[in-house]
């Protein structure tokens, strides 16, 4: 075992390649068909001639406008709610329950939540049926148009849902990391009512902890894919929707437009995380003066109740989509202003399950691996910060945001086509590769704190004994770590379930997922059998975490002490 | 004085920090504790009944894990969920036990100084000192002149500790004592009507220690404010000079 350091020592750098290669691939991947170059496609001498096509695509400054738009609202309404919610409930017994709420919610697929969210708030959806036919008046259903509301409302609501359990939990974790608790006390003891006390002394402090995240939001929001094509307007739809279009044409020399595209799509997120910052400095400038003002109370009990109010309103709009999936699911006939379906059936369950197997296990095993590599590269950095003594540094923390920060559709693109001219075939194998690009952060982040925060005096009580560093990892730290490793392992399958840009372009659109069918089936016209795949997008996940939460138990059933450190 | 008076919460006037240094006047309320009893879950922690007069020291002394912080943190409404609290704390005749903690006025000094990093050391006294005018009645030029008033307070403040000229400094710049003595003006600054001290000499070396005591017990004698103090160092007893309570783990 003396090569168990050095061994440990390289994963670092692994973990770094395996995320930065990729990004940085396929960003030069689209960059050079950007510029005429693909021989494969005899693309052969560099022109500018396919940014002047896509400039003369009708409705670009709307796409461009949409996806700005949506990265940006989405980020800041999720941001209100967490902190709305932070300042109305700190330091109460709803925190606590909220924290125990939250893994699961994280958990849901943004497919799934999206679906869910369409199903509600159609015209036709669980929201219009409930206040019909009293007290709406409404015997049709109303006429307006959701999903695809020309200005993007469904895309912002969709992605505020998903959004809101991510800062949250990224917030809980940093709350303690700058005193949260010791500044909130202190501010309320020089006289500060409650929620003036968080946004002036706790606010300051735990927004640059939270900075990456939320401009991993603002990226994710403004690139994103799956929740557009199901939630988004569609003519002209925002730009990463246009942009996987353009992959999909049939005419191959479109494939540059795209190019050109993806790299545009780069600029728009790019744009928006300095808008972003843009305001964040005007922010900072703004309210420096307010925060040593001495104003003790600036209209607390009303943003105690809007805190109160929009948390709600998240947990209403969550909790109605999931209600709405689980009864299309077993409707039969479920004529309009009806508020339930009857009589229920297991008929779209019976009619989706022999075309529910072969996606369902395509999505468990590039989950598991994908899973697995992440896990085993999350585990071999942490120990190797262990071992080294030092924690990581700033720069390294980029590159793990790396990929939630740079969008998808370009990197991802470049890679195909890097493929593409390298003549390798699409396949399991670069889905999973690309899969880890998206799960080894969320593994990292979800395991991070407890592995950093474990006791170093375990490791020196087993050192003394004799123990060898490998050893040590072995038989002390791995034992001791076993129920944060296995939440982290449920986070990240759920996040490699939930993936649905990889799978369709590393796959060139071969491989089908629980993720890649639901989000097919949403553009058609079949709620039920929809219902049925959004489900399974859930349910799989939800496995996930169930697993991660038996098995200690069920293992370490009298080791109480691994199991409530 | 007329220029300090804008910053009294509520019109009463008090004694300004600034003046602190000539006056002697007392602000005449009394801290009353009127049969406190802390509980943890089920388990009692320790019970209190006492009254401390104006300018007076009371020192509870104890082993750790009796609950003197616990009992603070009853007494100014941060009482966490995990604890519970019974007994009245009266201001004179004013009952606080209702209250919020940030109506309260009872200023706390911790253990730590605990300054905020995102604020300037002067912003940090800022931030401790009541608003003056309301935003509403301000004037353009009216705010100017506040904004200088706050100004010229906070720099007679940090004069007083020993402090001129710090007020743009970045709070870690300073070091453990100047740390301690901003956090204790950042209170007074506040104008609390009585004080709870938290072990507040407890991270400060020996030098510091003795410094900090007699600057923390001359202003709450001159200020008089009544006084509680938990501690487990003796010392702290004895330079406060006023009675004396030990408790004991109970069980």
């Amino acid at each position: 075992m003396r090569l168990f350091s050095p061994t440990v020592r390289t994963i670092p750098w692994l973990a770094m390649g395996l995320l930065s290669l990729p990004v940085a691939g396929g960003l030069a991947g689209v960059l050079a068909p950007a510029l005429g170059w693909l021989p494969a496609l005899g693309g052969n001498e560099l022109t500018l001639e396919h940014w002047r096509t896509l400039v003369a695509t009708p409705g670009l400054a709307d796409m461009v406008r949409l996806s700005l738009s949506a990265g940006l609202a989405s980020a800041l309404i999720s941001l209100a709610i967490v902190m709305l919610f932070l300042g109305a409930f700190a330091e109460t017994r709803a925190l606590a329950l909220v924290r125990r709420l939250l893994s699961p919610l994280l958990a849901v697929p943004h497919a799934a939540a999206a679906i869910g969210i369409a199903f509600l708030l159609a015209p036709s959806g669980l929201a219009s049926r409930l206040i019909s036919p009293w007290p709406s008046g409404w015997e049709t259903p109303p006429d307006y148009l959701f999903p695809g509301d020309p200005w993007g409302l469904g895309l912002i609501i969709g992605l505020v849902i998903k959004e809101v359990p991510f800062l949250l939990l990224m917030s809980l974790a940093a709350l303690p990391q700058c005193q949260a608790q010791a500044r909130l006390r202190l501010a309320r003891s020089l006289g500060y009512a409650p929620v003036t006390a968080f946004a002036k002394a706790v606010l300051p402090g735990l927004y640059p902890l939270i900075r990456l995240p939320i401009y991993a939001v603002i990226a994710f929001a403004s690139a994103n894919v799956e929740v557009a094509m199901i939630l988004g307007p569609t003519t002209p739809p925002p730009l990463a929707v246009a942009v996987v279009r353009w992959i999909n044409d049939p005419d191959l020399s479109m494939r540059f437009v795209a190019s050109a595209a993806a790299l545009l799509q780069l600029g728009v997120t790019l744009a928006a995380l300095g808008l972003w910052w843009l305001g964040e400095r005007l922010v900072a400038s703004l309210s420096r003066t307010a925060l040593t003002g001495g104003r003790r109370e600036a209209g607390d009990r009303l943003w105690a109740g809007a805190g109160g109010l929009t948390t709600l309103l998240a947990v209403l709009l969550l909790g109605g989509s999931l209600m709405g999936l689980v009864l299309w699911s077993l409707a039969a006939w479920w004529p309009f202003p009806a508020a339930l379906p009857s009589p229920l059936s297991y008929h779209a369950w019976q009619g989706a399950l022999p075309g529910l197997k072969a996606p369902l296990t395509q999505t468990a095993l590039i989950g598991l691996a994908a899973t697995g590599l992440s896990l085993l590269l999350t585990v071999g950095a942490l120990e190797a910060e262990h071992l080294r003594h030092r924690g990581m540094a700033a720069w390294a923390e980029l590159v793990l945001y790396l990929p939630l920060v740079v969008p998808p559709v370009a990197f991802l693109f470049g890679l195909v086509q890097l493929q593409v001219q390298a003549g390798l075939a699409p396949g399991a194998l670069a889905v999973i590769l690309a899969h880890s690009l998206f799960v080894l952060p969320y593994v990292f982040l979800s395991l991070a704190e407890s592995y950093r925060r474990l006791d170093p005096r375990w490791a020196q009580v087993a050192a003394s004994l004799g123990h060898s560093q490998a050893s040590l990892f072995w038989r002390v730290r791995l034992p001791l770590l076993t129920v944060p490793i296995l939440t982290a392992a449920a986070v990240g399958f759920s996040v490699s379930v939930g993936q649905y840009l990889p799978t369709l372009l590393m796959s060139a659109g071969r491989l089908s997922t629980l993720t890649t069918e639901a989000v097919s089936l949403a553009s058609g016209g079949d709620r039920r059998l929809t219902a049925v795949y959004a489900l399974m997008q859930l349910l799989l996940p939800a496995l996930g975490f169930a697993l991660a939460l038996a098995l200690p138990r069920l293992l370490m059933r009298h080791r109480s002490g691994v199991l409530n450190p | 004085m007329t220029s300090l008076d804008a910053f009294s919460p509520g019109g009463t006037p008090q004694t300004s920090t600034e003046h602190s240094a000539g006056d002697d006047l007392a602000t005449g309320h009394s801290l009353i504790l009127e049969n406190i009893r802390i509980d943890q879950g089920s388990r009692p922690l320790l019970s209190l009944n006492t009254r401390i007069a104006p300018g007076e020291v009371l020192t509870l002394m104890g082993p750790s894990g009796v609950g003197k912080s616990t009992l603070l943190a009853y007494l100014a409404g941060l009482l966490a969920p995990a604890f519970s609290g019974q007994g009245r704390v009266l201001l004179n005749d004013r009952d606080l036990s209702r209250l919020p903690a940030e109506t309260r006025q009872l200023g706390l000094l911790f253990q730590d100084p605990l300054l905020f990093p995102h604020l300037s050391v002067g912003g940090n006294l800022a931030f401790g000192m009541p608003r003056n005018v309301s935003r509403k009645k301000a004037l353009k030029g009216e705010r100017k002149a506040t904004r200088q008033v706050r100004g010229e307070a906070i720099e007679a403040a940090l004069e007083e500790i020993g402090l001129a000229g710090f007020a743009d400094r970045d709070p870690t710049t300073l070091s453990g004592g100047q740390r301690a003595r901003v956090a204790l003006m950042r209170v007074l600054l506040s104008r609390p009507c009585a004080m709870l001290l938290d072990e507040p000499f407890s991270k400060l070396d020996a030098s510091l220690r003795h410094e900090m005591r007699s600057l923390v017990f001359t202003r709450v004698q001159r200020l008089g404010l009544p006084t509680l103090m938990v501690t487990h160092d003796e010392a702290d007893a004895k330079a406060a000079g006023g009675p004396v309570i030990e408790l004991g783990a109970q069980y």
